[in-house]
């Protein structure tokens, strides 16, 4: 979601943020479950709570089609639950789960660009009740519940309202108390409401919210679990229906005339919210207003019983666009700082107090600084364990076995470079599964194990965050590189005179491809391409190390962090210019008969027998200054990923951490300049785009 | 409760109508409408930003926000000449983009009529017609009244920024 102020609906805003982040769980679960081939109760419990609350949040917002597939979803695992079926097709069962996740992804990503949500869910769900049936059939159990499959309750649950006819309905009351220590009793208390709403005609339950609210195990465990409900089944059926339930410790089941008051309560109430003729979502919002303050009451009773609520509530969303302006306010807050306590009205004086509070003062905004940054700080574990996704879909396509191994995935990256590292991760990842990964007959061949690996691995190294994708393929191989490049005119130089290096960077030239077929995930000669722009965006550079036969290493070196950078203040002129510091190789004050120039007046300076080319920012930004002559200023080293240069300023103001602004959209963009920054003077420096010098 | 922050809007939307700020560069007087006006500084230290029209004399920085400024001389094509003390940067907003426009001095903020606001004569050759909005009549004096999105949204500047 880009922070472009839009606001939508409040209640929409969260339903995507939550069925997205959802939808990432349950993909991680059931990835690792077929990884392992099995399935434990803890993950069927965690999966059905995902489906199920997509379901209804799904139902709510009146987003039916992919309410009706969680439905089907939640079906397959109410099975798998319920008959601890053993015989499961893992394979199939995770396809149709992963295929059900891209759906609700597809559908979500639709209603997140204000489209409708029109997929059509039918085919999956198709599928599934296939499935299912495959399984029961399989596993020898016939479950006379089929018929739940039809009738799709999404509305409110207070089940399907059905009227019976003539038929003479019973009100009954029922009170369940579960096991000690049975667990999950909210999900059990749901299972029992889900059962009941086909034979019943209306139901109402105490607690109300089983499965949303936390403090609901808690009151089903003290009170127990109160239904009231009437139907025409017997008495005998229900109870026998209510008796099958697992851990069930005590059973009350009590043909009523009216309903014990609790529950009347809560009756009148639903009854007052359907009454109103008007949409769904209003009902919905009244209902969760009521909701809410009947727990307010509540609360008030138990304060001291809530125990588990805490951990969610610890954490809260944000909008990535309030934290870019508190990280800009911080910003002027240190600016300001050194605005005030560097004043030069306060030159000469002794201010031993004045010193001792403004000292105080940087203490505090440098941890100011420090929490901002580390609230934009997260974790690449997400971006990681996406590529376990990939991995998997691909492995199956190319009938490939592999593992993938991930390492320091809680290493910390600013938001804004995540973002940026997610494409060209997939597009390393894919690469190597598709060049780099040798077929199961080959590895054995060349004896290595026939299981191919992949290692994904972030690690913090000093300012830098190092992110490595490696594998134990083919690995690169340096002459078939060098030939296609040549090939494709890509490089001019004899292979003697390349380094591997270099010649490995080939590989990141746009249009350059080994691979001799183009198959649906790679070889268009695209995707590296795309990488080094990615990367290079966000300031970072890639390296490329292979060994052929053993593998290869790709280490792409981002920065923590785009908004602070190291740079090296540098006058020209009247002119201030920031250089970055990771670019910055060295410096140095040329003798005037270093400088050599061709006959074009084109200037470059032998350092240590390489020939480097010379550009005079002064030149260069037409800029006058008093410094020409080379002997007097100073000459910057710079180094793009491959190219280097040296840039002559008049000289070295220090060195210096800047907060990186952009240039105003008015200006749009000035070749060679990045961005700006403003010194602790109030002034302004330009940061300069190193890269966009060397292109010149 | 929509209805009334309309109703503030549009109060106070009605308070800045007609009205404009009049500034002087070279002999003429120009308007400007006061709803495009942000604030109005004095001059101060511009950096000067590389590769950009003559008069796009650089970036300010206003309160820690960085704003390009535009010497409204240049761009009319007029002698430039040496800032003084009664020289300004008129701060405008338009569409969510900040600019600065200097400006030999700042006159007074005047209502003018929409009557007495009548549109420029068609003079195809007339070089900053382009921006002029309408001519208002304030006593016996006549002020230009400037087009701000002409201004700052000129075909020429894009055709600047492509070749930059």
């Amino acid at each position: 979601m880009p922070g472009d102020g839009i606001i939508r609906e409040p209640m929409l805003e969260i339903y995507l943020f939550e069925a997205t982040q959802l939808m990432e769980q349950l993909e991680e679960i059931s990835i690792d479950c077929e990884k392992n081939r099995k399935i434990g109760t803890e993950a069927i419990n965690e999966i059905f709570r995902i489906m199920h609350t997509i379901k209804s949040s799904s139902a709510m917002m009146m987003f039916n089609n992919i309410s009706v597939l969680a439905h089907s979803l939640e079906d397959l695992f109410y099975f798998i639950r319920e008959s601890k079926a053993i015989n499961i097709d893992f394979e199939k069962l995770f396809d149709l789960v992963l295929s059900g996740i891209d759906f609700i992804k597809g559908e979500v990503s639709k209603i997140e660009n204000d489209c409708d949500a029109d997929g059509f869910c039918e085919p999956l769900v198709l599928k599934s009740s296939n499935l299912l049936q495959d399984m029961k059939e399989a596993n020898g159990v016939i479950i006379k519940d089929d018929v739940r499959q039809k009738k799709e309750d999404t509305k409110y649950y207070i089940s399907s309202y059905e009227k019976l006819g003539t038929e003479i309905k019973q009100k009954y009351f029922a009170r369940i108390f579960y096991e000690d220590g049975c667990e999950m009793e909210n999900v059990r208390a749901y299972t029992v409401v889900h059962n009941l709403k086909e034979i019943v005609s209306e139901m109402y339950h105490v607690p109300e919210d089983i499965i949303e609210s936390d403090d609901s195990v808690e009151a089903i465990r003290r009170d127990g679990f109160l239904i009231g409900f009437s139907t025409s089944t017997s008495k005998e059926k229900i109870e026998e229906q209510l008796n099958g339930i697992i851990f069930l410790r005590e059973l009350e089941l009590q043909q009523v005339e009216e309903y014990p008051l609790e529950l009347k309560a809560l009756k009148a109430k639903i009854q007052i919210v359907l009454e109103n003729p008007i949409t769904e979502k209003t009902i919905y919002k009244e209902a969760i207003l009521e909701e809410t303050t009947d727990k307010l009451d509540t609360n008030k009773e138990e304060v001291g019983n809530i125990i588990k609520s805490g951990k969610q509530q610890s954490i809260i969303s944000v909008n990535i666009s309030k934290l870019d302006m508190l990280l800009d306010l911080v910003g002027e807050i240190v600016i300001s700082e050194a605005m005030v306590t560097k004043n030069p009205d306060l030159e000469g004086l002794t201010l031993d107090n004045f010193n001792k509070a403004s000292r105080q003062l940087r203490k505090l905004t440098n941890e100011l600084q420090d929490v901002v940054m580390s609230i934009r700080m997260v974790p690449v574990s997400t971006t990681f364990h996406k590529m376990n996704r990939i991995v998997r879909d691909m492995s199956k396509k190319l009938n490939k076995e592999v593992e993938l191994v991930i390492i320091g995935e809680d290493t910390e990256v600013d938001k804004n470079i995540i973002d940026h590292i997610s494409d060209p991760l997939m597009h390393l990842v894919r690469n190597s599964l598709d060049h780099g990964l040798e077929d199961k007959e080959e590895r054995i061949a060349s004896s290595k194990p026939p299981m191919g690996k992949i290692t994904l691995e972030a690690k913090n190294a000093g300012g830098d965050v190092f992110i490595i994708v490696s594998d134990d393929g083919r690995g690169l191989d340096l002459g078939k590189i060098y030939e296609k490049a040549k090939l494709q005119g890509l490089v001019t130089k004899p292979e003697g005179e390349l380094t591997d290096k270099e010649i490995f960077a080939c590989i990141l030239l746009p249009g350059f491809s080994t691979n001799e077929s183009v198959t649906e995930f790679s070889g268009r000669g695209v995707g590296m391409d795309v990488v080094k722009k990615n990367i290079d965006s966000i300031g970072g550079a890639i390296s490329i190390e292979s060994v052929v036969g053993r593998g290869s290493t790709i280490s792409i070196k981002i920065p923590l962090t785009l908004a602070i950078i190291d740079g090296l203040e540098v006058a020209v002129g009247t002119s201030k210019y920031t250089i970055p510091i990771t670019s910055i190789r060295e410096s140095f004050k040329p003798k005037e008969n270093d400088v050599i120039a061709d006959s074009e007046g084109n200037e470059m300076i032998m350092i240590r027998g390489q020939a480097y080319a010379i550009h005079r920012l002064h030149r260069i930004f037409n800029i006058d200054t008093e410094v020409t002559s080379s002997n007097k200023g100073i000459m910057v080293m710079v180094e793009d990923n491959t190219k280097a240069a040296c840039l002559f300023v008049d000289s070295l103001i220090g060195e210096q951490q800047v907060v990186v602004k952009a240039l105003p959209t008015y200006i749009k963009k000035a070749k060679g300049i990045a961005g700006c920054t403003i010194l602790g003077d109030g002034n302004i420096s330009l940061i300069i785009d190193v890269n966009g010098i060397l292109d010149r | 409760m929509a209805e009334i922050i309309d109703e503030i809007i549009e109060t106070s939307e009605d308070t800045q109508k007609g009205k404009f700020l009049t500034f002087s560069v070279g002999k003429e007087a120009y308007g400007i409408e006061i709803k495009f006006v942000t604030e109005i500084i004095g001059i101060q230290e511009i950096t000067e930003v590389p590769e950009l029209p003559d008069y796009v004399k650089g970036i300010i920085n206003l309160r820690g926000k960085i704003i390009p400024v535009i010497d409204v001389r240049l761009r009319f094509r007029k002698e430039p000449k040496q800032y003084n003390d009664r020289t300004c940067i008129v701060v405008i907003n338009i569409k969510e983009t900040s600019v600065g426009l200097i400006v030999d001095n700042v006159a007074e903020v005047i209502n003018i009529d929409g009557n007495n606001i009548v549109a420029p004569p068609q003079i195809k050759a007339g070089f900053h017609n382009r921006y002029v909005r309408g001519i208002g009549k304030v006593g016996n004096e006549v002020k230009l009244l400037l087009d701000c999105d002409k201004l700052l949204n000129d075909d020429e500047l894009d055709k600047i920024a492509e070749i930059v």
